[in-house]
Parts: C-alpha cells; sequence; structure tokens
C-alpha cells in the first residue's frame, strides 16, 4: 500500500466514524426523553454530520477518483466501512446512548487534539475545527455519565450497566495497525497507543465521581477499521443510503 | 462592466454585507458574526470569503447564498463566495455591536474568550454565570448544553423564571 492509498484509508476511518456515530444520534430525534434532550442530541448529530462532509470530502480529493463525500457515504457497502464498532452499536436506552458517547467523545477528542498538529495542513484544519465541536460533546457526555451514575438507583443501574456492555468495544479505539503506522512516520497522525493512557485517565476519574466502577481490561472486540463489522452497520446503511439507492442520483 | 476604475471599495461592500442578517440569528447580521473573513478584488472578479460557524451549520449555503444575492442587487455581477475553514470561527469575531444586538435580541452573548480553559480544567469548576439578557440576573441555571442551533445552549432565570438562548464561547 502506497501513502496516499494509506492516507484514503486514514481519512475513511476518521469520516466513517463521524458518520455512523452521527446517523445514530439522529435516529433519536422526536423520540428523546425530554425536548432539551432531543435538540442536543440532534446537534450533536449535526455537528459530525458536518465532521464527516470535511472528512470524506478530502478523502474522495485523496483517492482522485471523482468520489465527493456524498458518494463515499452513500455508495459503499457496510465492507467498505471503516468506522470502529463501537458507533455502530445501537442507542438503547438513554445510558447505553451517553456511555458510548461518554467512550467515544474522550477518544475523539484526544485524537482530534493531535492531528491539530498534523503536518498535513487540510487535516489539521479539520481537526481544529472539530475540536471545538468535539469538547462540547465530551463536556455533555461526561455530564450525563455523572448524573446518571449518580443519580436515582435505576439511573445508576442503567448507567452501569451500559459502561459494562461497551466496555469490549473501546479496546480497538486504540489498536494500531500499518496504516496508524504509516501515518505516524510521516507525521500526519499520532500514535494511537498513546492516546489510551489519558483516555483511561478521564474515563476512571469519571467513573469514580458517578459511583461507577470500570470493568477490568480483558478481551476486546475489533474489527471495524479493516471492514469487518457486526451485523448492525447493514441495518443502518439500509436506512442511510435508501434513498440514494432507490432513487440513483437523487439531488434537492 | 466593472473595471478598476467603477468598482466599489472593499471598505464599502463590507457595508453593504452589514444589512445581511444571518439566517438563523436574523438579528445580527453576517458581519456582526464575523463570519466574513475577506472582501477582495481578483480582477474584475469579487472575492468574498466566510467561514462556517459550525461545521454542520445548515445555515453556511444559505448565508453564501443571501451574500451572492444582496450583492448582485448592488449591481456587482462577476463575483465568488469562497468557503475557508482555517483558522476555525471564534466567538471572539464577534463584533461589539453584535454582541449589543444579540442581547436585545435576547440571546446572552458569549461570556468569555475562546481562549479560555481547556476542557480537562473546565470540568472543574462551576458553570460560568450567564446574565439574563431580560431582567440582567445573573441567578440563571443552564438547562442543556445544546439549544436550538449548535452554536446556542439553553438556559433559564431563576429570577424573572424567563427561559433564553446563550450563545456559546468556542
Amino acid at each position: 500500500m502506497n501513502g496516499q492509498d494509506a492516507l484514503f484509508e486514514y481519512l475513511l476511518r476518521l469520516g466513517d466514524n463521524a458518520l455512523i456515530l452521527g446517523h445514530r444520534l439522529s435516529e433519536w430525534c422526536g423520540h428523546s426523553p425530554v425536548l432539551e434532550e432531543d435538540l442536543a442530541l440532534s446537534n450533536v448529530a449535526l455537528d459530525l454530520i458536518g465532521q464527516t462532509q470535511l472528512w470524506l470530502n478530502l478523502a474522495g480529493e485523496v483517492e482522485g477518483k471523482g468520489r465527493d463525500a456524498d458518494k463515499l457515504a452513500y455508495l459503499r457497502d457496510a465492507r467498505d466501512f471503516r468506522n470502529v464498532l463501537l458507533v455502530e452499536q445501537p442507542n438503547g436506552d438513554f445510558a447505553v446512548t451517553m456511555a458510548r458517547q461518554f467512550y467515544f467523545d474522550a477518544w475523539h477528542y484526544l485524537l482530534l487534539r493531535e492531528l491539530t498538529g498534523s503536518k498535513d495542513a487540510r487535516i489539521a484544519e479539520i481537526a481544529a475545527k472539530s475540536l471545538k465541536e468535539v469538547t462540547y460533546h465530551l463536556e455533555r457526555s461526561r455530564d450525563w455519565v455523572l448524573r446518571l451514575g449518580d443519580g436515582t438507583e435505576e439511573s445508576h443501574r442503567r448507567m452501569q450497566a451500559a459502561i459494562d456492555d461497551l466496555w469490549m468495544y473501546t479496546g480497538e479505539l486504540f489498536e494500531s495497525d500499518d496504516i496508524d503506522r504509516a501515518m505516524v512516520q510521516e507525521g500526519l497522525g499520532p500514535d494511537l497507543v498513546t492516546l489510551h493512557e489519558p483516555w483511561l485517565g478521564l474515563v476512571r476519574a469519571t467513573a469514580e465521581e458517578a459511583t461507577l466502577s470500570l470493568p477490568q481490561p480483558g478481551w476486546a472486540q475489533k474489527g471495524g477499521r479493516r471492514g469487518i463489522h457486526s451485523e448492525h452497520l447493514g441495518y443502518i446503511l439500509a436506512d442511510l443510503q435508501f434513498l440514494q439507492r432507490a432513487y440513483p442520483n437523487a439531488t434537492w | 462592466m466593472i473595471d478598476s476604475l467603477t468598482r466599489p471599495d472593499p471598505d464599502q461592500i463590507r457595508g453593504w454585507l452589514d444589512a445581511v442578517p444571518d439566517p438563523e440569528v436574523p438579528a445580527v447580521s453576517v458581519m456582526d458574526l464575523g463570519i466574513v473573513r475577506d472582501v477582495q478584488w481578483d480582477g474584475d472578479e469579487l472575492v468574498v470569503a466566510i467561514t462556517p460557524t459550525y461545521s454542520g451549520c445548515p445555515a453556511t449555503s444559505v448565508i453564501a447564498f443571501e451574500i451572492e444575492a444582496a450583492l448582485r442587487t448592488r449591481g456587482i455581477e462577476r463575483l465568488r463566495v469562497e468557503r475557508r475553514l482555517s483558522p476555525p470561527w471564534t466567538t471572539d469575531w464577534i463584533t461589539p455591536e453584535g454582541r449589543r444586538r444579540l442581547e436585545a435580541f435576547g440571546i446572552a452573548p458569549p461570556a468569555e474568550s475562546s481562549g479560555g480553559p481547556s476542557p480537562f480544567d473546565r470540568f472543574l469548576r462551576k458553570p460560568l454565570a450567564i446574565a439574563c439578557p431580560r431582567c440582567k440576573s445573573v441567578n440563571t441555571e443552564r438547562v442543556s448544553e445544546f439549544g436550538s442551533t449548535p452554536c446556542k445552549a439553553q438556559y433559564r432565570c431563576c429570577d424573572c423564571l424567563e427561559p433564553f438562548d446563550y450563545f456559546k464561547c468556542i
């Protein structure tokens, strides 16, 4: 794999994480526990879809085959998606959605902070823009983990269950493969392994304050970054891509 | 035909753009918000650079359209609206006049500079006291980190009981 191919794959990972999580959050629109949360979840989704456009347009530019963000989002099949498994997990109850968000936001924040120093100015620019938005996402999802963890008996039970159930999907966030190593070598992106300690520190401190216990490090479910997904992604794409598949080239 | 002798001065054009309202917060103009980053002539073509407030802000394309429409009614035929991502937009670019107009409209303007504490420090302190745009009381509470648009949070005044939007610092 040459440098351009590796960069294309890397950008797909960044874009697909934002796209799939953004889509998952948009599923809450009109269904949230209260109006304020409906607005908040939709706004976070909107930020992520905006970031998706930036990453996937750049990916298409790097690939050089005339594909833009829309073509990449709407016309690839599950096997070609590069998002981590965490973001495609179903919304579950509100605790599951917020635990998933917190695990992701903490990692996303740390990653973007490093990417603002990328040698590729295009990556650094998108990261600087996204970082401002993700800072608010992290503040909010962390707040919900605290409020539900250190809340009622039932909210505590639900948040603890969410923290436990999603834990096995967090290992993949820090997995480093040939593509990541190529990015580190070129000075384009950070070594993901180095994000693990600060991430764990933030997650641990938050869990403690929320009276939650973190699972022991253990077996991690992996594969999304190489296109091996859980069954959930197919259903997401059936929904997300329906219009383009049913009415090819439709625009509005 | 616009040539170098008859083409309007960029400062004059900025003045025209001050009459173009933001589509989501019409109380302020695109100039007040600091969305217009640059206005200059490239030969006989006018180039206006704008920056999105938030990356997913649906208003950005509407803003580009409205800027174009406003300038065409002023007789500028050759023009290009460019999208500029860097440096990323910050609430520090909202003008003093823009802050005043926001408050008069019922939206509390950003309370601090975007160069403030990083989120890790921010977690450790109490949220800032935001003054109610209606009665000016600082006895207010945050209802949600996000409001009717990504750039705003929802607050409530505990004295006059009015709910209001707060323009977040980024």
